[in-house]
């Protein structure tokens, strides 16, 4: 095990996903020496999505053969400050990524921007509510950017992704039927939005019929062929219903390896570095600057990579952790209420309910895309009057069908409380998967003062860093916000015409449970906003305290919106690079005072 | 290998009052499809572990009308296999101690692999079933497997410091696997799983056939070797 010291260079890119790559592939446009390291191994479609070997559910979704493997490293979890937090061992709750393209080339296409409100969450709130209405204990912050100045950037993500959808309104004009509480665009969407399968379909028609606002989801599948901005190519999506946990063979959802990465790897400017797990950033003496970062390669020897700007770009936990173990910025403490990185951890709020159609009625859920499908946002954000109901937050509600398989329906079994095993669990699992069809309420979750990020005293990784501890649980505020939006639910499963229907909520005095999947929208940690008391980064996404490292990801979420977070995190990635490009490279510095 | 699927819509259709009737074309297809008869030797389980394997597998999955069973489906065999990957090593899983017990809802904190849970959950489960009943597992009747299983899904037991739920866990989530993977992996033996279910496979193309609201699905599966159904 040697140390080794390598050239300098202008970038340094930890982490491969799509924060990464959007990241170096602007700054490589700007004539950056731009090197990304990446943990896991060099991965593509062809190989990882070859047809039909990757078509394989128990390699794909049970045995995590693309996902982060734990064995190296994990989080530990509790559920409150005053437990013993116990290491996440087995992937279940959330599966973060690992490899060239990271989470990005398994994850589902959902594409959504935000909803304005969200960005201003407490400014809305005090405004229409009160300041009185924000619950003790909730931190409630903005983001410190408005949507007019993310549009251009949600636009230029959408057609990198090749995003298929129907606008509502264009330049202020009403031109389809799209999501009628959505902002307004500057631009269509690249392209139509993809069919609806069975279970959207009825959604749609039931949710129209009950007077809801139903629109079909913006998904980074592509429904027809597409050409993005650099050139890539994508075909159109068959609804192989492989989709979440998988890259796509047919080449039509995006991931950074398909739609960024081909762009990247002839350009001299560029070096891919897979294998390469950054241990953490250098500082100098003054902790107030980056040298570089220091990596272990796969022959275990230690790399000291200097270079001039440092972006993380490894995952929202995994950026806090890179923070907390380099010493940038102060760490938060719950109790003294001091400093801010672990601060603000957010999650996403999800509950699925079943609805059983007539058994002449084929669901038929093998059919489905990762991120088509039907929504309604009459209850997100702030789309609905909250004075009356004492809670803030809200959910989209919607048939998201990625494409349910025979393991997943063996699995899922029956309604709940019918037998696990056995002939009566085969009679309620085969009328189940044959006939019923989910629907998500996905929704916000807020932040808290006892709900943070820190290291653990106890755990190690295989590296001899301590690993990172989640303090999580599911608050008052955010079960009520859920009850009450799947409450409305029960029209829509009606409408269908469902012979049954089991509404799926979150239970009071139910802990958060790592044991069962919910979604792998982990947010906040080191958030964006004004106030170096309250973020840990400026509304660039730069550190207050080292100027020369940006932190790309949900980490910089305040609190955790309806939404899933990709569509926000490509267009931070291109704000902050733009600004990057713009201002910092011209005269490196704090772009906000402080 | 008969391609028409027919049979098993037919099944699925009549579910509620033909029950001759479905079990009669049950039982067509799986004589058609019935591949010939191979003897797995196991490679990791005993002869006594491989007995209590089947047994319990038997009782989980059980060969009805809705479809075979696990053992017709090649689960044990399936396991077997499973105990040979890098999962069954606990590669998958960050191993690291301490090992501190704590709330369930925290996960799995015991420092034994997939392969270990086999070992000290049968072993255990036939030292239960002795005490209990005087017998082997393998030997009692269907409706007391039954009810012995119930009781190592959700009674109290522990063999040693693992909990038979868990053991009792692993066992059902494997067996689901193997009857409802890719033919593979071992299980799944004349996608007699995927027929029951209604799922293709690896057709994995349906643009013909997404809006295509509420119609049964025309085709049969295809396995990721190209069996047929
Ligand atoms: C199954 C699934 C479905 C999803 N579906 C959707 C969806 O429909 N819509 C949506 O908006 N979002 C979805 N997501 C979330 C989405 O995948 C993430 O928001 C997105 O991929 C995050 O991109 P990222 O670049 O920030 O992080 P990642 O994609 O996780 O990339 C980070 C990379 O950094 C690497 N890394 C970490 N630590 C180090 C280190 N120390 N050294 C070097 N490299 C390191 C990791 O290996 C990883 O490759 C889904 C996620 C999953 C798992
Ligand atoms: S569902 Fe569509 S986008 Fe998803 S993997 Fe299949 S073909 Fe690709």
């Amino acid at each position: 095990m040697a140390t080794i010291t390598r050239k300098s260079v202008n970038v340094v890119i930890v982490g491969g996903g799509w924060a990464g790559s959007i990241m170096a592939k602007e700054l490589t446009e700007a004539g950056q020496h731009v090197v990304m390291l990446e943990r896991g191994a060099e991965r593509s479609t062809a190989v990882d999505g070859a047809y039909p070997t990757s078509l394989d559910e128990l390699e794909g979704n049970f045995r995590f053969k693309i996902f982060q493997k734990l064995q190296k490293t994990t989080v530990t979890i509790r559920n409150n400050i005053t437990q013993t937090a116990l290491p996440y061992r087995q992937l279940a709750a959330f599966l973060p990524g690992e490899g060239v393209g990271g989470a990005g080339l398994h994850w589902s296409g959902v594409h959504l921007r935000i909803a304005p409100d969200d960005l201003a969450m407490r400014s809305t709130v005090i405004a229409k509510y009160g300041k009185s209405f924000i619950p003790d204990g909730m931190n409630l912050q903005d983001y410190g950017v408005t949507y007019a100045e993310l549009e251009p950037f949600f636009d230029k993500a959408e057609k990198v992704f090749g995003t298929s959808g129907e606008a509502y309104t264009v330049n202020g004009k009403i031109v389809g039927k799209g999501n009628a509480f959505a902002p307004d665009r500057s631009d269509d969407f690249p392209l139509p939005p993809l069919k609806d399968v069975t279970g959207a379909h009825l959604f749609r028609k039931a949710a129209e019929a009950v007077g809801y606002h139903p629109y079909s989801i913006p998904a980074a599948n592509a429904s027809r062929q597409y050409t993005n901005t650099y050139g890539a190519q994508m075909g159109p999506c068959n609804f192989c219903g492989y989709c979440s946990g998988y890259a796509c063979y047919m080449y039509s959802k995006a991931s950074p390896n398909v739609n960024i990465l081909p762009a990247l790897r002839n350009n001299p400017l560029f070096e891919i570095r897979p294998n390469a797990t950054v241990l953490h950033v250098n500082l100098d003496s003054t902790k107030s600057r980056a040298t570089g970062v220091t990596y272990l390669d796969d022959k275990g020897d230690k790399i000291i990579q200097p270079a001039e700007l440092v972006i993380l770009a490894a995952f929202q936990f995994n950026n806090v952790h890179l923070m907390l173990v380099s010493g940038i910025g102060s760490p938060y403490d719950p109790v003294a209420n001091t400093g801010v990185v672990g601060r603000n951890f957010v999650y996403q709020n999800i509950s699925t309910t079943t609805a059983w159609m007539d058994p002449s009625v084929y669901t038929n859920q093998f059919i489905g895309t990762g991120g088509g499908g039907v929504a309604f946002d009459d209850f997100n954000s702030e789309n609905f009057d909250h004075g009356p109901l004492g809670f803030i937050g809200g959910s989209p509600v919607w048939v998201n069908q990625a494409g349910v398989k025979a393991i997943a329906a063996a699995k899922a079994g029956g309604p709940p409380g019918t037998p696990r095993w056995g002939s009566a669990w085969k009679s309620e699992m085969i009328d189940t998967y044959t006939h019923a069809v989910r629907m998500d309420a996905h929704g916000s979750n807020m932040a808290y003062r006892d709900v943070f990020l820190d290291l653990d005293p106890t755990w190690k990784d295989a590296f001899g860093r301590p690993l990172l501890r989640m303090t999580f649980d599911w608050k008052e505020n955010d079960i009520r916000m859920n009850r009450y939006v799947v409450g409305k639910i029960e029209a829509v499963t009606k409408a269908m015409g469902a012979r049954r229907t089991h509404l799926g909520m979150k239970e009071f005095g139910q802990p958060f449970d790592t044991r069962f999947y919910q979604t792998t929208h982990l947010g906040g940690g080191a958030v964006m906003g004004d106030d170096p008391k309250s973020s840990a980064l400026n509304r660039y996404l730069q550190c207050w305290d080292v100027s020369n490292v940006f932190v790309i990801g949900s980490n910089a979420f305040p609190q955790g919106t309806g939404y899933n977070p990709t569509g926000m995190v490509a267009a931070l990635a291109y704000w902050s690079a733009h600004h990057i490009r713009m201002t910092y490279l011209k005269n490196p510095g704090p772009l906000v005072p402080v | 290998m008969p391609s028409s699927p027919l049979p098993r819509r037919l099944l699925l259709q009549t579910l509620a009052g033909a029950t001759a009737l479905t079990t009669c074309t049950y039982i067509a297809r799986r004589s058609q499809a019935a591949p010939p008869e191979i003897r797995y030797e196991p490679a990791f389980f005993t002869q006594e572990e491989w007995r209590f394997l089947h047994a319990a597998c038997d009782r989980l999955i059980p060969q009805d009308v809705y479809g075979p069973s696990a053992i017709e489906l090649g689960v044990p065999e399936f396991i077997d296999r499973q105990m040979e990957t890098p999962y069954a090593y606990g590669a998958l899983w960050y191993m690291q101690g301490p090992h501190i017990t704590g709330p369930a809802n925290l996960g799995y904190q015991l420092i034994y692999t997939p392969r270990d849970i086999y070992r000290y959950g049968i072993s255990g489960a036939c030292d239960l079933c002795r005490q209990m009943h005087n017998t082997e597992f393998a030997d009692l009747d269907p409706a007391t497997r039954d009810s012995f299983l119930r009781e190592l899904e959700s009674g109290e037991h522990q063999f040693g410091d693992l909990p038979a739920s868990t053991f009792f866990g692993h066992l059902l989530g494997n067996t689901q696997e193997g009857a409802f993977s890719d033919p593979i992996h071992g299980g799944n033996k004349g996608l007699g799983g995927w027929a029951m279910t209604g799922f293709p496979g690896a057709r994995a193309d349906f643009m013909d056939w997404v809006d295509q609201y509420g119609k049964q699905y025309p085709l049969g599966s295809v396995s990721i070797s190209g069996e047929t159904i």
